[in-house]
């Protein structure tokens, strides 16, 4: 085991962990609650950022043991082809479980229908409370932070769900100090945000601080798109320009990972992760506004998916 | 603006009566700050106007559930996020209806700094009293006063003075720690972000000024080493290394003090005693750490330890105790007389309890406690708590972390009520005899 030496930050002659240190601590604080107190946990994990940095830290929490609990990836079928083959990478590399619930399952034999916009995100809801249920798994780990939209603003770091996966903001448990409270009935299960506390420029700075590896498309790579509804679209097999719609090649990267018929991308030049952090920190769009036609459907988007048990 | 990589966290919770300009003023806070960004503000405009409304209604950016903006109201705690050049900030925005003292008590909880709104027009108002009563209750180290709409004063100076020396008093009053008091036009921004040149007799910081030059949290060096064990870390031949198989480490986060390998410490409620033989992060070793960092300890004794078990500096260890007397904020609809058994959560350790005494309810305004049987939604009172497992309680005033606990229905596994053990404002200000536990 190799010694480091605490980089101890004063502010005016104090004791101070800096914010990144904070957060990580928090962080770790809120898996091992989770590993301690409940018996079925699962991370839900789609390659994006958030995601892999919540299995960075889950690893950092149970170190030197395992990650002691699987992932779940809910597949819109809708992937990135980098993102894809990124997971299977992370988790081969962690050495960790991957179970995957596949939307395209349930398109195939009726249970879903695809939406006339052709966009797949609503329709992961239904698929992850299966997986939930089937598994019974009774504290899924999430990558969501408060600050990505507003009625996630709202949400706890511990947050209960109904038999239905339903959230009701209105009726939420009270969270005080650092004492979760994560009792369920049987059926019930716990929504745990361990990145609560964390904006985009956080996660970034510790992407670049920790030297976490992500998908290439995080970063500026020349690619084929076309422009609908102000947002970059790639072009691929679920997302083909209409007749009045121009192929470009420009440029780009992504701020975040989704169903790649409806995930924009930005024009950047950031090829390095440093550029990132740079980026980010001078950005005049959030992250969810520049990238996410979804959220664009109405003020309450978010709030309406996320009563529905969506993530 | 945004932080630098180095800066440090301070955790803010805001409290004000309705029609304050609580919203408006958080919202100024994050726009003047930069922190609102061009679509956010787009959309804003383009509610603002879908509502006839001749300005950008701040007070829509902290609104985030539909029924909020359909009433107009902030019914839950909104967190939201901003960063200066060397700090960043969480903001756990509180609703500021009277009966949602809960939602004030949930915020102060975790902070660093209450930022309290009152309109300069009225002053200080019973519900000034009552939120700065659970500032004090909650041990919140900073308290800034934030004297809003000064413009409708026509920026008097008087009127800002007046306000100021009754919050003083209130102050002394509640032997509340730190508070600072700032003139501000949340609508029109005067001393939000910059100081204005409209209260040229004003000579202190902006709010945000203030709230950057904050210490910000407790100072550890000063604190008591206390540390509780979340779980054992002990991954035989799961171990990722080898050469980790017989590893044996207690992981937590660090909940006051400083800890340092060669460290004596006690493990409670057991009370056996044993050296701190290392401190490891999946980093790497560390010889000294402080909190609130997580890390897991290893120590020179082959001894029981387990979750909810307290780790503590063996010169200043807490008492273990069954009998708490406490200071709870009933957090539930359902009254405490249909509770007499929960379930106690003290830091990692939930034990059995039963209530035996009810002691009595605070008059949060005249900050006594007059005689109840029963404690309903938002009251404060005073209990008698038995556990079935004796727990290292300490009291609040001056340990948060290890001073506070939560009463939970071990049917519906609701949060029932916010404790903090002893009478968190025992020794403050002129009330102090009346508190006496």
């Amino acid at each position: 085991m190799s010694t480091i030496t605490e980089v101890v930050q004063t502010v005016g002659g104090r004791l101070t962990l800096d914010h990144l240190d904070t957060l990580e601590s928090e962080s770790i604080h809120i898996f091992r609650e989770v590993g301690a107190e409940f018996e079925r946990p699962v991370l839900l994990f789609s390659g994006g950022k958030d995601s892999v940095v919540m299995l960075h830290l889950a690893a950092k929490a149970f170190w030197p043991g395992p990650v002691p609990f699987p992932l779940l990836h809910v597949d819109t079928g809708h992937n990135f082809p980098e993102v894809l083959a990124y997971r299977d990478r992370a988790v081969a590399a962690k050495g960790v479980r991957l179970e995957v619930a596949m939307v395209q399952d349930y398109v195939d034999d009726g249970r879903l229908t695809e939406r006339t916009d052709g966009t797949r995100n609503p329709l992961q809801t239904q698929p992850l409370l299966d997986a939930i249920a089937d598994h019974r798994f009774d504290a899924v780990f999430g990558g969501g932070r408060r600050d990505e939209e507003k009625a996630r603003a709202k949400e706890r770091i511990f947050s209960l769900r109904d038999e239905f996966g339903a959230w009701d903001p209105r009726n939420q448990r009270p969270e005080l100090w650092n004492l979760y409270n994560g009792r369920h009935r049987p059926g019930e299960h716990v929504r745990v945000f361990p990145l609560s506390n964390w904006t985009e420029l956080d996660v970034w700075r510790y992407i670049a601080r920790e030297d976490i590896d992500l998908p290439e498309l995080y970063y500026a790579h020349e690619r084929q798109v076309f422009e609908r509804d102000g947002m970059l679209l790639a072009v691929g097999p679920v997302s083909s320009p209409r007749e009045t719609e121009t192929v470009v090649t420009k440029q780009v990267r992504y701020r975040t990972v989704g169903d790649m018929s409806c995930t924009g991308a930005v024009e950047s030049d950031a090829v390095t992760v440093q550029d990132v952090v740079i980026e980010v920190a001078a950005t005049r769009l959030t992250e969810r506004g520049a990238t996410r036609a979804d959220d664009r459907i109405s003020e309450a988007a978010m709030e309406d998916r996320k009563k529905e048990g969506y993530f | 603006m945004r932080s630098s990589e180095h800066s440090t966290l301070l955790r803010l919770a805001t409290a004000g009566s309705v029609d304050d300009g609580k919203s408006t003023l958080v919202g100024r806070l994050l726009h003047d700050s930069k922190s609102v960004l061009a679509d956010q503000l787009d959309a804003l405009e383009r509610v603002s106007r879908h509502r006839g409304l001749a300005h950008a209604d701040l007070a829509l950016l902290t609104d985030g559930l539909r029924a909020e903006r359909e009433q107009g109201i902030t019914i839950d705690v909104a967190y939201r996020y901003f960063a200066t050049a060397d700090r960043s900030f969480i903001l756990a925005d509180c609703p500021g209806h009277v009966q949602y003292t809960r939602n004030t008590v949930t915020g102060a909880s975790t902070a660093d700094a209450v930022v309290l709104l009152v309109d300069a027009r009225k002053g200080v108002l019973e519900q000034t009293r009552r939120h700065l009563a659970v500032a004090a209750l909650l041990r919140v180290p900073h308290v800034i006063v934030a004297v809003n709409k000064i413009d409708l004063v026509g920026f008097d100076e008087d009127v800002y003075t007046r306000v100021a020396a009754d919050l003083a008093a209130v102050a002394t009053d509640l032997g509340l720690l730190d508070l600072h008091s700032v003139p501000v036009s949340a609508l029109e921004g005067d001393n939000v972000v910059d100081v204005s040149s409209r209260t040229d007799w004003y000579r202190g910081p902006s709010l945000l000024e203030i709230l950057e030059a904050l210490p910000g949290t407790d100072d550890p060096s000063h604190e008591e080493f206390r540390f509780p064990v979340q779980l054992t870390l002990r991954p035989q031949e799961a171990a990722l290394d080898a050469a980790h198989r017989e590893y044996r480490g207690y992981a937590g986060q660090i909940a006051s003090g400083v800890v340092r390998v060669g460290d004596e410490v006690v493990v409670l409620p057991s009370g056996r005693r044993s050296t701190i033989a290392g401190i490891d992060t999946a980093d790497g070793e560390l010889s000294v750490a402080f909190a609130p960092r997580s890390v897991s300890l290893r120590l020179t004794d082959d001894i029981d330890v387990a979750r909810g078990d307290l780790i503590a500096a063996a010169s200043c260890a807490p008492e273990t105790t069954r009998n708490l007397v406490a200071t709870v904020c009933w957090l539930s609809d359902v009254p405490l007389s249909k509770h007499s058994r929960v379930l106690l959560k003290h830091t990692t350790r939930t034990t059995r309890a039963i209530i035996s005494a009810v002691d009595g309810v605070l008059d949060l305004d005249a900050v006594q406690i007059v005689a109840a049987e029963d404690l309903g939604l938002n009251d404060i009172g005073r209990l008698r708590i038995r556990t079935a497992e004796p727990i290292a309680a300490e009291p609040y005033a001056r340990h948060r972390r290890t001073g506070a606990f939560l009463l939970i229905d071990a049917q519906s596994g609701q949060t029932l009520a916010a404790g903090m053990v002893g009478d968190p404002l025992a020794g403050q200000g002129e009330h102090a005899d009346q508190w006496d536990i």
